[in-house]
């Protein structure tokens, strides 16, 4: 039998703006543009279909404003697409669509089911509240409620993350790029999700620190065989990570395949192109 | 004996879309067969196309048309020219090995974690995995005090045995080499040379390419020599 995907992403469209009739054909890499000229709709994502396998490290790629971090921002309920459907495998047996969910369920889905690291730690904490306390947060949301075994469980986070344990009740606004990245990666791993979300966490961090932020993705993957979504427009990022990937441009997906693959022989103008510039 | 690879009439074109679609023959009818056991040999001159057929088994790079029989133990026989990418995943992770003429490496990932890491994506447990990839590293004479270290510092020899040590941990049943030797001076070569003996009279299965013909003499069952992305079988001298 074939495995199942954990989580399974059929057709998701999210535009900004009123739409017409003619965002779709008249938007995309073909054309290079995601804004409609008919109505000047920005297609943000159209008819992205993901499938993403339990305890594997999905990448996706792509320039600037190609709709990356929408599509995460759907998958975390953050942003509401305007089409498309996805199933969870360990919600509703994977038979019910996600997006079209109560809002109180999906509230539980993302305090229960999901993990997500922003590239701006201000998005995912709060810096003016102790580490230990944004993660009692994460806990408390996903039904946690005795403070001893929040506490062990912050701690426990704090070494998964390496963290000096002594910096529990310190605030993360007085913390290096590197730390508070490690703070909302214990965050986003409290509740123990199957699937973690992660949009650029690296970006803007030294080379040293980033090398031990995709150390600590890898062995997270490795040791809690949690599945992730990792956003990068870092080829290198995504080569050291995964080991599918997705090619975003102006909404779409243009190419999706083995990693190594997808680098040394993409198939696509747009990915020979993105590969040459990126590289 | 049985046949562990087969490939048929393999062809590898790359369009180049930005110039022009401009198309680039990797490799051309290629032809061969492999039991379990053997060890082929691939030579031929600077962009004959060898490292093509390789990364062509291996997937990294998509075939244009032919097939690739691999009869995996666990997926019976499947065409990887064909396979969908989770089957290929499957086989890499457990089946085939691919050793190129660098090693890839996390830059903050000690020796130690990075073999233990393929044991771990291949399914086994942590402390079985650590066990497992110490004798490992043992066996391919690195340094003890070098486990804990980050392999990008190590000399170029030390790279290549860690190397080895990944691949050879998953006890691939298809081994594909690219130049491994490549980059070493010629004493360096010799402990590499021993290796593939021994990995070659404990029946692992190999596909290599290597640029002198004297090195793989002594293992070799079959040659074949490539040029201008044609195969052609020769002597063994
Ligand atoms: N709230 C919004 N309102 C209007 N347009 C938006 C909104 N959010 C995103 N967009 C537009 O949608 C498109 C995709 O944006 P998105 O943030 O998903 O890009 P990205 O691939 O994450 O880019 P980057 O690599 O720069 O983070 C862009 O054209 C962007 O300007
Ligand atoms: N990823 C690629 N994209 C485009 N052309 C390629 C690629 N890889 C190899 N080629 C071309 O295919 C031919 C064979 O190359 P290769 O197999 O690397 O040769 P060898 O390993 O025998 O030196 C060369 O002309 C090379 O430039
Ligand atoms: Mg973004
Ligand atoms: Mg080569
Ligand atoms: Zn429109």
């Amino acid at each position: 039998m074939k495995e199942q995907p954990l989580l399974k992403v059929r057709n998701l469209n999210k535009v900004y703006g009123r739409g017409c009739t003619q965002c779709l054909a008249l938007t995309g890499p073909a054309v290079d543009s995601n804004i409609c000229p008919a109505c000047n709709t920005i297609i943000a994502c159209a008819g992205i279909d993901l499938d993403v396998y339990a305890g594997e490290i999905i990448g996706i790629v792509g320039e600037s404003g190609s709709g990356k971090s929408t599509l995460i921002k759907c998958l975390c309920f953050d942003e509401m697409p305007d089409a498309g459907e996805a199933y969870l495998q360990n919600f509703a047996a994977g038979q019910t669509n996600i997006f079209a969910v109560s809002s109180q369920k999906k509230r539980w889905l993302r305090n229960h089911r999901l993990g997500i690291v922003y590239q701006n730690p201000h998005l995912g904490l709060r810096l003016d509240s102790s580490c230990g306390g944004n993660i009692a947060e994460k806990l408390i949301a996903a039904d946690w409620y005795h403070v001893g075994k929040i506490r062990t469980r912050a701690k426990e986070l704090l070494k998964k993350t390496k963290l000096p344990l002594e910096r529990l009740d310190d605030l993360p606004k007085n913390f290096s790029g590197g730390m508070q990245q490690r703070v909302q990666i214990a965050k986003a791993l409290a509740n123990n999700p199957p699937l973690l979300l992660l949009d650029e966490v690296t970006t803007g961090l030294d080379v040293s620190v980033q090398a031990q932020i995709l150390d600590l993705i890898r062995q997270i993957q490795q040791r809690l065989g949690i599945a992730m979504i990792v956003v990068s427009h870092d080829f290198a990022v995504i080569r050291m990570l995964t080991e599918r990937t997705l090619v975003m441009k102006n909404g779409r997906v243009v190419e999706s395949g083995l990693t190594d693959q997808v680098m040394e022989d993409p198939q696509h103008a747009y990915t020979q192109l993105l590969i040459n510039s990126m590289l | 004996m049985r046949v562990i690879l087969k490939v048929t009439d393999l062809c590898k074109t790359f369009t180049l879309h930005r110039l022009n679609q401009r198309k680039i023959i990797g490799c051309q009818n290629i032809n061969f067969t492999v039991q379990q056991g053997q060890f082929i040999g691939i030579t031929g001159k600077s962009g004959a196309g060898k490292t093509t057929v390789l990364k062509c088994i291996y997937r990294t790079y998509l075939p244009s048309s032919g097939s690739i029989v691999f009869n995996s133990a666990l997926q019976g026989e499947i065409d990887l020219a064909q396979s969908d990418v989770q089957q290929i995943i499957t086989v890499r992770r457990q089946e085939i090995g691919y050793i190129a003429q660098f090693l890839r490496v996390l830059p903050q990932m000690t020796a130690l974690d990075l073999v233990v890491e393929t044991l771990l994506a291949k399914g086994d447990h942590q402390e079985q995995a650590v066990q497992q990839a110490r004798a490992m590293l043992r066996h391919f004479q690195i340094p003890a005090k070098l486990w804990d270290a980050y392999p990008h510092t190590f000399s170029g020899g030390e790279k290549l045995r860690l190397n080895l040590a990944q691949a050879m941990i998953k006890r691939p049943r298809l081994l594909l080499l690219d130049e491994p030797t490549a980059a070493l001076d010629e004493q360096s070569k010799a402990p590499v040379q021993e290796m593939i003996i021994e990995l070659k009279k404990s029946g692992t299965t190999m596909v290599g390419i290597f640029h002198d013909l004297a090195f793989m003499k002594d293992v070799v069952d079959s040659n074949y020599q490539i040029s201008q992305g044609c195969f052609k079988e020769v002597g063994i001298a």
